[in-house]
């Protein structure tokens, strides 16, 4: 890498450990948010695609607050 | 769109939800007949498709099989085939999974009617008019953006169509939170504006011609930033999207881990827009760019493969119905394909192992592992699944369908375990080394005819994989006409109650809140592509030195500037590089290696991605005007057992001098340094050079009028990598 061109840039020291940091920061709350997250909350939005086709719940309408 | 009020449901107590609101129920009408319509265009491009596909495949082994036309031949036919499997085939089928299942994860009819007829009808009139340029030869030239500037804006605006779409059907869900496979359509969306914006930035010379508001080293970034997010935002995120719904439907069971699903989602766009500089390794691309492209790419095997482990063992337990259930046989195969192409892409990506796959078929093997395994066969499973219900009646043959998957998937084996073979034999022979220390295969044609029988079982592989999609149309056609399509389906769901009402609205962890807000979600992974691609881009532009300039490299005359246009009309790129690579191999085959500075007045870059002919970047005065004349008329004359095709319409057809002073105006806007008033000489110029060429064939016994093709395109293949062969005394005496 040119160390010329990357001196050239005020500040450039910050701009590595910036980026770390987001990239970091991000991904260890997105594995937190996982590992924490209501079970029900994980089971019904995994559920959302298996809902039954229309057709089959028109004689019972399905109340998705009870998937919740 | 109709809604009918019904009586008043209370829900039932829950201990998850302490209070539970009185929500009416609508009734409401999913529309399938755009569903319908997008999937039957997407039977009939992809055969139209993978027909022009297996017609280029025999070319490369019998170059005659272009029925002697300059339309049908392998350098325009090429783009063709792949914009029609990617942007007709995939396109469509995207578009068709998406409409349906989008409608049923938001409970909620399209936002608008109109939206998607003039969604679908612009879509195929955009691919119409593909068909009808590319054969014309008229291109950009850049992959799989081929497309000329007035095709481009129109899919600007029909992206724009989609995406009112999608997010008005988004607004009106009657699902709080969003399912995993609407963010993957929310980043294709998003990511592909961006891409297709930034990539297509041209100036128009007519309504015909473009040049690249790029030149050189940043045109490659650009193109291959593009091009590399293309197969990850048009061939990847939607078809994840799409495995992440049909697959639990066919197997009628959850996918394996949702909480995989928000990592993958997340580490999936945010480390696949940086990885598009692999396809420059050794090129003169910034040595940084390329270290930050092998980087990424090799991180991103772990979401590629967290996904395609996420797919397969959604089936755990239910191996059983893969046995008996076509529709799941195939849903195997293409996450299987897929992990597959996701190890090899990052393998790829390695230096070492890149300096023998690139260039080489093995690159075009690996990519037809992806369209042929991951996106056919996703495709034809979420078909197979999708016709019986929306004609309300059984698939007309489960039998049928089984010999459509064992015929597809004898077709990718024959296919790419040929294409593998071809790619190690010639990577290998380029390199190859005698004891004596010269190249062993200096002539590159007798590595190129080792190969020619590996071409024609590619080409056998194709039919083979193409006569099991005619199977399928026939099975999806008498299913049609056993049943009657149910235009509208009938759906009923609670109506969204108003955020401050909701106790589903509120509470949650903070990603919980993102998936209740497709605006904000929307922004965050709009900031998570955007990240990689302005770190590589921005230095790339705005720092000089990343593109030396030398002295001596001048902008191209008007002749040769002619000639560089009929490269292009003929797709010349498909087949010929122009990037000698730092090797010894290279530099003792074709000559000095090429600089970032001498492309400087490149628009486009021409530096291609497959060397089926050599490498033409050291060609310029190689061979004498004489050798051209004779190798474009008939290549076997000058290179016996040659492949390349015959171009004998270049000594017929007459150099088009009406937009010469256009262009030159163009280029000077963007910094061509032509003098002042150029355009008006441009045309004399050009005529004075072309006499020149036809002086000097005439003195090895070749008549040839002067505005003939052929004339330009030899004074442009004789300029070719010229300009650092001036010694420094030459340019500093022109200079004064």
């Amino acid at each position: 890498m040119d160390k010329n061109v990357l001196r050239s840039i005020a500040g450039i020291e910050l701009y590595p450990l910036i980026s770390l940091a987001i990239f970091f920061f991000f991904f260890l709350g997105l594995l937190l948010y996982v590992v924490l997250v209501n079970r029900q909350h994980i089971h019904a939005m995994s559920q959302l695609p298996l809902l039954p086709d229309p057709d089959e719940t028109f004689p019972h309408p399905f109340n998705q607050d009870v998937l919740c | 769109m109709q809604v009918e009020s019904l009586p008043l449901l209370v829900a039932p107590k829950s201990p998850f939800v302490p209070k539970a609101p009185v929500r009416t129920v609508d009734t409401f009408f999913y529309d399938n007949k755009i569903v319908r319509d997008f999937g039957i265009a997407t039977v009939i491009w992809g055969i139209i498709g993978m027909l022009v596909g297996v017609l280029a495949a025999f070319q490369l082994a019998r170059p005659e099989v272009n029925m002697g036309t300059a339309y049908t031949t392998f350098g325009r036919i090429r783009p063709l085939h792949t914009n029609a499997v990617i942007f007709a085939f995939v396109g469509n089928g995207i578009f068709t999974g998406v409409y349906y299942s989008l409608q049923r994860l938001c409970k909620a009819r399209m936002f608008s009617d109109a939206l998607s007829k003039l969604h679908f009808w612009g879509w195929q009139l955009i691919i119409v008019s593909a068909v009808a340029t590319l054969p014309l030869g008229i291109t950009t030239s850049k992959e799989y953006a081929e497309l000329e500037w007035p095709i481009d804006i129109a899919i600007t605006l029909v992206w724009v169509v989609f995406g009112w779409n999608m997010f008005g059907t988004i607004a009106r869900r009657r699902e709080r939170h969003l399912y995993v496979g609407i963010w993957f359509y929310i980043a294709t969306f998003l990511t592909v504006a961006v891409l297709h914006i930034v990539n297509s930035m041209e100036v128009p010379v007519s309504l015909f011609k473009s040049y690249s508001a790029y030149a050189g080293v940043q045109d490659a970034l650009v193109q291959w930033w593009y091009g590399h997010n293309a197969v990850a935002f048009f061939l990847t995120t939607p078809y994840l999207g799409l495995m992440y719904y049909f697959l639990p439907k066919a197997a009628e069971r959850p996918v394996y881990s949702y909480r995989l699903s928000i990592i993958h989602f997340w580490s999936l766009i945010f480390i696949y827009i940086w990885a598009g500089p692999h396809h420059l390794l050794y090129t003169a691309l910034p040595d940084w760019a390329q270290s930050l492209g092998v980087a990424f790419s090799v991180m991103l095997i772990a979401p590629s493969w967290g996904g395609m482990i996420n797919g397969l063992l959604t089936l755990r337990g239910a191996w059983d119905k893969v046995r008996e259930e076509p529709v799941l046989k195939f849903f195997v195969v293409a996450i299987t394909a897929y992990g597959m192409a996701t190890f090899e892409g990052p393998m790829l990506s390695l230096k070492n192992v890149n300096a023998i796959a690139h260039f080489t078929d093995w690159i075009v093997a690996h990519v037809h592992v992806g369209a042929l395994g991951w996106n056919g066969f996703l495709t034809f499973g979420m078909l197979y699944w999708l016709w019986p219900r929306l004609y309300r009646t059984p698939l007309f043959s489960k039998k049928l369908a089984t010999t459509h998957f064992w015929l597809g998937t004898l077709g990718i084996l024959f296919y790419a375990i040929p294409m593998y073979w071809a790619g190690f034999t010639q990577g290998l022979m380029w390199k190859q080394f005698n004891a004596e220390g010269m190249l062993q295969y200096p002539n590159f044609l007798e590595t190129v005819m080792q190969i020619v029988p590996m071409y024609y079982l590619r080409g056998i592989g194709g039919v083979l994989y193409l006569s099991g999609v005619f199977l399928m149309m026939f099975n999806l056609y008498r299913t049609a006409k056993a049943g009657t399509l149910l235009a509208n389906e009938k759906a009923q769901a609670p109506a969204l109650l108003p955020a401050a009402e909701d106790p589903h609205a509120t509470g949650g962890h903070w990603h919980r809140w993102l998936e209740r807000r497709p605006l904000q979600l929307s922004i965050g992974a709009t900031v998570a592509i955007l990240i990689g691609g302005a770190i590589e881009m921005i230095p790339t532009f705005l720092v000089k030195s990343n593109v030396p300039t030398i002295p001596s490299v001048k902008p191209y005359t008007a002749l040769e500037l002619q000639g560089r246009d009929l490269y292009i009309k003929e797709g010349c790129s498909n087949c010929h590089t122009q990037m000698v690579r730092p090797f010894r191999s290279e530099t003792e085959r074709y000559g000095e290696y090429s600089k970032a500075g001498e492309f400087v007045y490149d628009r486009p870059f021409l530096w291609g991605s497959k060397r089926t002919g050599p490498d033409l970047h050291r060609v310029g005065q190689k061979y004498p005007h004489s050798w051209h004349y004779n190798h474009m008329l008939d290549p076997t004359s000058m290179s016996p057992g040659s492949i390349m095709p015959s171009y004998p319409w270049l000594l017929e057809q007459d150099i088009d001098y009406s937009t010469l002073p256009a262009k030159i105006r163009v280029l000077q806007q963007l910094n061509t340094p032509y003098p002042a008033g150029f355009d008006q000489q441009a045309v004399a110029d050009a005529r004075r050079q072309a006499a020149g060429i036809v002086a000097e064939l005439k003195k090895e016994e070749i008549e040839v009028l002067p505005d003939k093709e052929i004339v330009a395109l030899i004074a442009y293949l004789q300029r070719l990598g010229t300009d650092i062969k001036v010694k420094p005394e030459q340019v500093t005496a022109a200079a004064q």
